[in-house]
């Protein structure tokens, strides 16, 4: 079993508050008309990317989902250059070129979010046979929802790893909803961690919502992984806090009645519990935390608005290494 | 020169880059102790072993989606689609990943891989067997289009595919592998890009690819007994396309062929008939003409399947009609 430590668990928290805020921030702003496109927010589902990505280093490898802010930032990725790329700037992380479903960084092992769902889950298979050839230990971890555990993609990407062994990790955060269908309608199974079986691969359930459950889970599965004896499925039971979209209520298809008990087990408020029973962080702290996120975020989103908006010429480059 | 199969061109060309480049590796269905369906990777299970060359699962999604993931981490993966017609299977991955990652992230993405797949017709493999579906993926920004139609062309474009740092389509044809022709001993890598003028002629340019090649080099030594010369141009690859040698031809021409195996309407060579029509309308002597299959699936009975599929003959009656028209 592995534990949580004081470090780890601060840098979890940490890491929940600058989801969280980022999501809030963006969404005002989004909200205002400042930023182009459309969100995903990540709101509900922070303990699921801080309690996997614990365990990462920058070598190890993600591939994320539409709904992907949560896992770029748990990944190391800065607020300048997310929300550059939210603004559509040339000095966001995809020179204005992705937006907020593509953020990626292949230098901090980010292999992107991805507009397709369950796109990136072959992907990650073959990260992670490409990391196994190259004779690395680094592993890859892919996120995907729900949703995706009914796609192709997912049985196809995990069918590969299982056979290949290779070191990854899949984790499904199921929040409950395929975009606006709860899950009783779009899948039998109660569980989707049962189909890890199907594929000879273990499959487990956790508190989506504990972030320390959601670490030592992960935690077990990756050092599997890391050793070579395959890889593991995950079944993260979460909950989106708002709708799909920003911009949807989720009154159609009864998420609004559904959250109400989601939002009792805030991850960021039971793990502050945590924290305080275990004397590793008191308000003061909380507060600092708190401060500093904030103010590094305005100076990140003060730099998006000042950075330049890509040179026309920038929409006919990057399409290929050379031709 | 010695001759050599096409199918033991491609063999000779991913032997020679995996001896060369520890990062290339294979991987597709039934590509190991099988050694292919159409024999592509014979020999290389034994030489190279099981790691770097990989039997898949039945999962064409899977596969392609592998080689990204396996390219983003440094990889130089050789992914083989059995027939052309299970790219659909795979689209998502090769349309939507594959072409996309690289300007998706701002240019940071390395996606070196090569998709090596078989099209075309000619064995009543009907519909689901034996479709020329190039122009997908021509149409797609991101990735480049290769489609040799020579040992030769075959052994050296696949070397270019596999070092290149671009996701490379590259489309063999599957009555070519058994066709024999002259391919050096040393090493040759025929850089992605450039046609070869396969024959020279005044009278009429012929912009032909993949089996059609052959076809119109048949008809072009038939239409020489009545007096007419004409050029064959295989452009080799599809994207990047080698312009100014189909304009160059045309201007010495000033009649303009395009033969494909795919069926006509919205086929490559329609682009290729808006090209000309743009940058070379003062040198054209007639209305371009295209040589191309019938608009219908791929029929599996032989008489028919020949019937919808051009063949030099077709070649022949275009070339006179064009002739007719001035």
């Amino acid at each position: 079993m592995i534990r949580l430590t004081k470090a780890k668990a601060l840098w979890i928290y940490e890491t929940m508050v600058r989801i969280r805020r980022f999501e809030e921030r963006s969404i005002e702003l989004f909200q205002a008309g400042e930023l182009p496109g459309f969100l995903h927010a990540y709101i509900g589902e922070e303990a699921v990317a801080a309690g996997v990505c614990a365990h990462l280093t920058p070598k190890d490898q993600i591939t994320s989902t539409h709904r992907g802010h949560g896992h770029m930032i748990a990944k190391g990725l800065q607020y300048k250059g997310m929300f550059a790329e939210l603004y559509a700037r040339a000095t966001g992380y995809c020179k204005g070129k992705g937006g907020s479903m593509h953020i990626a960084d292949q230098d901090l092992g980010a292999l992107g979010a991805n507009g397709i769902v369950g796109g990136g889950i072959p992907i990650a298979a073959g990260a992670a046979l490409g990391l196994k050839l190259k004779g690395e230990k680094h592993v890859v971890v892919s996120f995907f929802g729900d949703g995706a555990s009914n796609e192709g993609a997912f049985h196809e990407g995990i069918n590969i790893a299982a056979t290949w062994k290779l070191p990854a990790v899949f984790v499904c955060e199921n929040n409950g909803f395929a975009e606006s269908t709860p899950r009783a309608t779009h899948q039998a199974v109660q569980d989707i961690a049962d189909r890890a079986k199907a594929y000879g691969m273990p499959g487990i359930v956790v508190d989506g919502m504990d972030p320390q459950a959601v670490f030592e889970v992960a935690g077990e599965a990756i050092e599997h992984a890391r050793k070579g004896r395959g890889p593991t499925l995950i079944e993260a039971k979460t909950m989106r806090f708002l709708g799909h979209y920003v911009g949807d209520p989720g009154t159609a298809y009864g998420h609004d009645k559904e959250v109400g008990k989601w939002l009792k087990r805030d991850p960021l408020i039971i793990f502050v519990e945590t924290l305080k029973k275990k004397k590793w962080l008191r308000k003061k702290g909380i507060d600092a935390i708190h401060t500093n996120v904030n103010k590094e975020m305005e100076e990140a989103i003060e730099f998006a608005r000042k950075s330049p908006e890509p040179d026309l010429n920038d929409a006919m480059t990057d399409i290929y290494a050379s031709v | 020169m010695r001759e050599i199969l096409y199918r033991e061109a491609i063999i000779e060309a991913m032997d020679e880059e995996m001896a060369r480049d520890d990062s290339v590796f294979l991987l597709g269905e039934d590509i190991a102790e099988f050694g292919g369906s159409y024999k592509t990777t014979v020999g290389l299970l034994e030489k190279y072993g099981a790691e770097r060359v990989r039997n898949t699962p039945i999962s064409e999604q899977g596969i392609i989606g592998s080689a990204l993931g396996a390219a983003l981490v440094g990889m130089r993966p050789v992914a083989e689609l059995m027939y052309i017609d299970f790219s659909a299977v795979a689209m998502d991955q090769i349309v939507n990943q594959v072409a996309k990652v690289r300007y998706m992230f701002g240019g940071k993405a390395n996606t070196s891989l090569v998709i090596r797949t078989q099209g075309g017709a000619g064995r009543s493999s009907a519909a689901q067997h034996a479709q020329s579906l190039e122009a997908w993926f021509v149409h797609v920004p991101g990735l480049k289009v290769v489609m040799p139609s020579s040992a030769r062309d075959a052994k050296g474009l696949l070397k270019a595919a596999i070092r290149d740092d671009d996701p490379v389509f590259f489309i063999e044809h599957k009555l070519l592998y058994l066709e024999r022709g002259a391919v050096p001993e040393e090493e040759e890598v025929i850089p992605i890009g450039v046609a070869e003028v396969k024959r020279e002629g005044n009278d009429l340019t012929i912009v032909a690819t993949s089996s059609m090649v052959g076809k119109s080099l048949v008809a072009a030594e038939e239409l020489e007994k009545e007096g007419v010369n004409c050029e064959v141009i295989d452009p080799r690859t599809l994207f990047p396309l080698d312009v100014e040698a189909i304009l160059a031809s045309i201007r010495k021409t000033g009649r303009l062929l395009i033969t494909h195996e795919a069926v006509q309407r919205c086929g490559w060579g329609a682009e290729i008939a808006a090209l000309a029509a743009k940058k070379a309308f003062d040198y054209l002597d007639a209305p371009i003409e295209r040589v191309c299959a019938k608009e219908t699936p791929v029929p599996f009975s032989p008489k028919l399947e020949s019937y919808v599929i051009p063949d030099k003959d077709d070649v022949i009656a275009g070339v006179r009609g064009m002739l007719e028209t001035v």
